[in-house]
């Protein structure tokens, strides 16, 4: 094992790049500032790369941990460590945050500095979120990395950005009160320990399970977000700048999941057994409803934002089966959605930055002036519908080969993706990319240049990847998922 | 070489060349295009020779070649099983992809799109390698997706045209509903056998051969008659059986090559060979078979009524398809399996033949499909109207071809067969016969012989059906029929050359193959057959005497005739008296007003499955999402907090004695309190 602090760098590393970004100032100095957010990302990711290959999959406890005192009074430490559920979001988190500082590249012109330092700040955040091990700085990370989503929704944004934020706001607001709450209730309980770990072996009542679970749900089905508290979702990715998008759709829905895998389930077995149903009826309507709602989109990003709701939940959907098969294609499907959301989106910004409109009906015969982008959108698209040789599969694969054993009509109404999914994505493509050119938009359109080329061609990479040998990313999960399943069937009431 | 590098050859070979095509289609010249994706088939055909050789010696091979996923207990491996039925399809596959690969040299000579399209049938005929050397459900879903994939690029290969981007997002949906079958089925072969491999499936079915397994209400159902018929559900959306089978007739959007390999020899063949390559299962359940045998019933007479009244040739020849594919169902729901198989083998040649020769026609005829403007062209295209000849007799079943002796089996085997639907299925396939030799002589003679209709002016560029498409403004088909005074002429012999390489198996193959695939040991061990449930085969073979006896023996028997009485009514009507169809058709015109819209299928999906999804969309976003769940609870949450505060506000007016006479009353009112609890 390393002796380096490697997770104090993976979230450190971006926050001190992000702020020495934002030294640079005022846009005249816009060239250095993005130099600096390019350098600062590629290093923050390949301090993550050492996490995956010295990871060891034969242990399911926590790696790399480090523990120090942070507020003695109250028992509050900087603890952090990853396991198998946690350590490949950390990666993705860096690997997007790459893309995202590349995808702002020439679109960004106004406060370049503030805009490339947000979301390595918000990319050091978010790993702290996945690393933390004590409750209150699991909740310092969970709100701190609002602030730059909501910075940059509401400073790059579009004209309705305000509406977007006050709706966001109003959803989290209430959650992470009761989130907060619950966690209180945690420390008293356990004697004064704020430590996650300690609370998965904490004794509690099925009442006090029951009310904890709702308290955490919430908080967490905003996020994910789950049917029926997702519509702040499409109105946030409307009005968010592209690289918003990506990191929204790739990482900031992982969250809510991720609080589902590391507290929810562990702290709360019984509760999660005795409302399981709840959750798989919900996430079965997120995908199901969801789809259909899809179906009917007009503008690229909401029909996009609605399907990755569909997509999310088949993550909820496989946590709550219960089983290896589900809760490994959940993980698996969390960090393909990175992958193919994350480029779907950019799709999408590359088609607004020449067109200035998200309506699908302002395109059509998109193929004829941009080719390259074409096969590429094509890829992405069959990931979203599902297509095997692609990430988009396995998860979803997984998840449905579970679910039947699970209960069949609920695979059934799962399986139904496969066909709505297909159906809202392939014809988006149609009306967009195919066909003649449709306006003169459309015909001054030029193919995607080198930069351009270059994120969707990795994207493309990874996709293909974990579609073609999904094994690396799922055996690091193997001995985490099942400890956490050994530890979700045995009851926690005394 | 060592064997299992060869059997890692015949896909990637063809990957190989479709990737070069592919990634540089841009960039390389057209002849490094089609020379490296031809070179890379030719080397899978080879090698399928060698391994087919290999496989006859007895080497049946059965391995993994890495493992894809592993999750909980079970393992997820892609692998290669090796035996007769995979060396069988290997060769068919291989052979009638290089006819086509050839052949697209000359008929897309004009194409702008000529190094994609190499590309997308080398990778066509990679995925379609996988899938059926696939040794387990896993890959053998990645395969059939990935042909559905393949077959959705090349249907919507004429990206311009609205109708073709329509077709192909169809043929891609209807896919998805098999599918959603399909993978419901994978679902429970792993729920109940624990494990994806063939081999480990098929050793553990007899066990569960009783299983019951509870899904609706308090009724038990079989496990093996839930599994088959989702597996066969699978089967009916890529093999086209009725009601799925309504986007192959619009698949003749795409570029006609690729009809003949993928929408005629190969892909929607796949639904057969799947369920061939089930046969330890589908034996264990009578009523999944029996459902099989009525689904692939109606598709052998229904679609081939359909066939009568098309004029675009290449949808006459689609039609065929259709029916023939109920053909090799009806089959397998007669646990024919070998047949069904033998079947797939041989129209694989011969449809391949017709549609090539059809393509043929239609670059003769300059792009134009309507049978209505041929006529006579036996004079100008002497081998496209030879080779027509073969196919066309093959297809009707004529003694001693290779289509006769399979679909007499087929016949055979279903009048022996007794399963529930076996005297419809009889009844269908039977007067399919006569149908079959109707519709092909139809169009045959409306192609080849009679009066040439073809120049003329005002009618070349006038269709009255839906199914012809005007398309002058893309730039592959600028020229649309032959000019006035203008004469079909034969195509090149990149053209010719697989229309005659492809005769020689039509003619042949039957004759040689029947003995050893069907009544032989050829599937021994691949496909079973409880004789002792379904003894339709065993019966069958008992009244085998060799192929020579059963050509001669055919001629007396009632197929013989009906596909006889067929080639003459056909003659007779579209040769002899041209009034008379026309009269029928006025007589009956309800009737033909059903067939020309395809049964209402198109209409009901359209308006119940397309409208209704949108609607139901519609519904739940405007009504749901908009209005309740934003509207009244999220905006509405707003408003009352802005209701209360805007009530609050009022407390709060910034004046002390305000507040201090509030604070008054508010210790009043508790000291009130605590002195009455007191």
């Amino acid at each position: 094992m390393s002796t380096y602090p490697l997770l104090s760098f993976a979230i450190w590393i971006p926050i001190v790049a992000g702020l020495v970004v934002l030294a640079t100032g005022s846009d005249r100095n816009a060239p250095l500032a993005r130099m600096l957010a390019l350098f600062g990302s590629i290093a923050a990711f390949l301090v993550t790369i050492p996490l995956w290959t010295g990871f060891d999959i034969a242990n399911g406890g926590m790696q790399f941990v480090e523990l120090k005192t942070w507020i003695p009074r109250f028992n509050i430490n900087y603890h952090l460590g990853v396991d198998g559920i946690s350590m490949l979001f950390v990666v993705l988190n860096a690997f997007i945050t790459i893309i995202v500082v590349a995808a702002g590249w020439e679109v960004i012109q106004n406060k370049v500095a503030q805009y490339n330092a947000a979301f390595l700040i918000m990319s050091g955040l978010m790993n702290g979120i996945f690393t933390s091990l004590d409750g209150v700085l699991f909740y310092v990370f969970f709100e701190a990395s609002l602030i730059p989503l909501y910075l940059i929704i509401g400073v790059w944004g579009g004209p309705n950005r305000v509406y977007a934020a006050f709706k966001f706001f109003l959803y989290t607001l209430f959650g992470s009160l009761l989130f907060l709450l619950a966690l209180m209730y945690l420390f008293i309980q356990s004697g004064g320990s704020f430590s996650i770990l300690e609370w998965h072996k904490l004794p509690i009542a099925l009442g006090a399970q029951i009310w904890l679970f709702l308290a955490f749900m919430i908080a967490f089905a905003v996020k994910v977000p789950m049917w029926p508290v997702h519509t702040w979702l499409p109105d946030a990715h409307v009005e968010a700048p592209t690289g918003g998008s990506i990191v929204l759709a790739a990482i900031a829905l992982k969250l809510g999941a991720y609080g589902f895998l590391r507290f929810s389930l562990p702290i709360l077995p019984d509760a999660s057994h005795e409302l399981s149903g709840l959750v798989v009826a919900l996430s079965l309507i997120a995908v199901v409803y969801i789809g259909f709602v899809a179906l009917v989109q007009e503008d690229m990003k909401k029909l996009v934002a609605y399907s990755s709701i569909a997509h999310m939940g088949f993550v909820t959907l496989g946590f709550f089966m219960f089983s290896p098969m589900g809760v490994e294609g959940a993980l698996v499907q969390m960090v393909s959605h990175g992958f193919v959301s994350g480029a779907m989106f950019f799709c999408i910004g590359v088609m607004y930055d020449r067109v200035h409109s998200r309506q699908i009906a302002d395109y059509g015969g998109v193929v004829n002036k941009m080719p390259k982008f074409a096969a590429l959108f094509m890829l992405f698209t069959m990931a979203n519908a599902g297509l095997p040789a692609t990430s988009g599969f396995v998860g979803e694969f997984m998840v449905i080969l579970g679910a039947v054993k699970f209960n069949f009509w609920v695979a059934f109404a799962a399986a139904s993706a496969m066909i709505i999914g297909a159906a809202y994505s392939l014809w988006m493509y149609k009306r967009v990319i195919f066909g003649d050119v449709a306006n003169h938009h459309v015909e001054e359109l030029s193919d995607i240049n080198k930069r351009e080329f270059a994120i969707l061609g990795v994207l493309a990479i990874a996709t293909l990847w974990m579609g073609l040998y999904p094994q690396p990313f799922t055996e690091v999960m193997h001995a985490s998922v099942t400890d956490l399943l050994r530890h979700v069937a045995i009851s926690k009431i005394q | 070489m060592e064997m299992q590098k060869l059997y890692l050859l015949v896909p990637l070979a063809p990957l190989f060349g479709a990737m070069v095509a592919g990634l540089f289609c841009r960039v390389i010249p057209r002849w490094l295009a089609h020379t490296v994706t031809i070179a890379g088939v030719a080397t899978a055909f080879i090698a399928s020779v060698i391994i087919f050789k290999d496989v006859q010696a007895g080497h049946v091979y059965n391995g993994t070649v890495y493992t894809w996923l592993t999750s909980g207990d079970y393992r997820f491996e892609v692998g290669f099983l090796i035996d007769t039925l995979t060396t069988t399809m290997m060769l068919v596959v291989t052979f009638v992809s290089l006819m086509v690969h050839i052949y697209t040299i000359g008929y897309m000579q004009e194409d702008p799109g000529y190094n994609r399209f190499f590309s997308y049938i080398s990778l066509f005929t990679f995925s379609m390698l996988m899938l059926v050397m696939s040794n387990n459900f896993m890959q053998l879903f990645f395969g059939w997706e990935a042909v559905g994939l393949v077959s959705y690029l090349l249907i919507g290969f004429w990206y311009t045209r609205p109708t073709a981007i329509f077709a192909n997002m169809k043929a891609f949906l209807v896919n998805r509903v098999g599918d959603f079958g399909f993978i419901l089925g994978i679902g429970l072969v792993l729920a109940h056998f624990g494990s994806l491999d063939y081999k480990t499936v098929f050793e553990k079915a007899p066990e569960l051969a009783a299983t019951t397994i509870n899904i609706w209400g308090a009724a038990d159902w079989s496990l093996m008659t839930v599994t088959c018929i989702c597996l066969f559900i699978g089967a009916m959306g890529k093999s086209a059986q009725v009601p799925l089978h309504v986007w192959l007739p619009d698949s003749m959007e795409g570029p006609t090559p690729i009809s003949a390999l993928i929408h005629a020899a190969t892909m929607v063949t796949a639904g057969i060979f799947m369920v061939s390559r089930m046969s330890p299962l589908f034996e264990l359940s009578t009523t999944a078979l029996s459902f099989v045998l009525v689904i692939g019933a109606i598709t052998a007479l229904f679609m081939g009524f359909l066939g009568i009244i098309q004029n675009d040739i290449k949808r006459v020849v689609a039609y065929s398809t259709l029916s023939q594919l109920g053909y090799m169902t009806v089959a397998l729901g007669a646990s024919a399996y070998s047949v069904a198989i033998f079947h797939l083998m041989t129209h694989a040649f011969f449809k391949a033949l017709l549609f090539l020769a059809a393509g043929s026609v239609i670059i003769g005829m300059h792009h134009d499909q309507d049978i209505r403007n041929m006529g006579g062209l036996r004079k100008y295209m002497p081998i496209t109207w030879i080779t027509s000849l073969v196919g066309s007799l093959a297809l009707i079943g004529t003694p001693f071809l290779s289509g006769f002796y399979s679909k007499d089996s087929i016949i055979e085997a279903v009048a022996l067969s007794h399963i529930p639907g076996s005297g419809f299925a009889y009844f269908a396939v039977m007067a399919g016969v006569f149908v079959t030799a109707f519709y092909s002589f139809r169009m045959y003679f409306l192609v080849f012989h009679g009066e040439e209709r073809f120049g003329k002016a005002d009618d070349a560029h006038h269709h009255e059906h839906e199914g012809d498409h005007d398309d002058e403004e893309t730039s592959h088909d600028h020229h649309h029929g032959l000019a006035p005074g203008q004469k079909p002429h034969e195509t090149p012999w990149v053209v010719w050359l697989p229309l005659v390489l492809l005769a020689i198996p039509s003619v042949a193959i039957g004759f040689i193959a029947i003995g050893p695939m069907v009544f032989g040991d050829y599937f021994k061990g691949v496909i079973f057959v409880d004789s002792h449930a379904h003894p339709a085969m065993e019966h069958l073979a008992e009244h085998f005497h060799g192929a020579a006896a059963m050509g001669i023996h055919a001629l007396t028997t009632l197929p013989f005739i009906l596909a006889l009485s067929g080639v003459v009514l056909s003659w007779f009507f579209y040769m002899k008296r041209p009034d008379i169809p026309a009269a029928i058709q006025r007589r009956f015109s309800a009737i033909h007003t059903l067939f020309e819209n395809k049964y209402y299928f198109d209409k009901f999906n359209e308006v119940v499955f397309a409208g209704g999804a949108r609607m139901l969309g519609k519904v739940l976003w405007r009504g749901g999402d908009v209005a309740i769940i934003d509207g009244i609870i999220v905006n509405g949450s707003a408003k009352v907090v802005g209701w209360i505060s805007s009530i609050t506000r009022l407390f709060q007016t910034g004046y002390v004695y305000h507040y201090a006479f509030t604070m008054i009353i508010g210790v009043f009112v508790l000291m009130t309190l605590w002195i009455n609890r007191a």
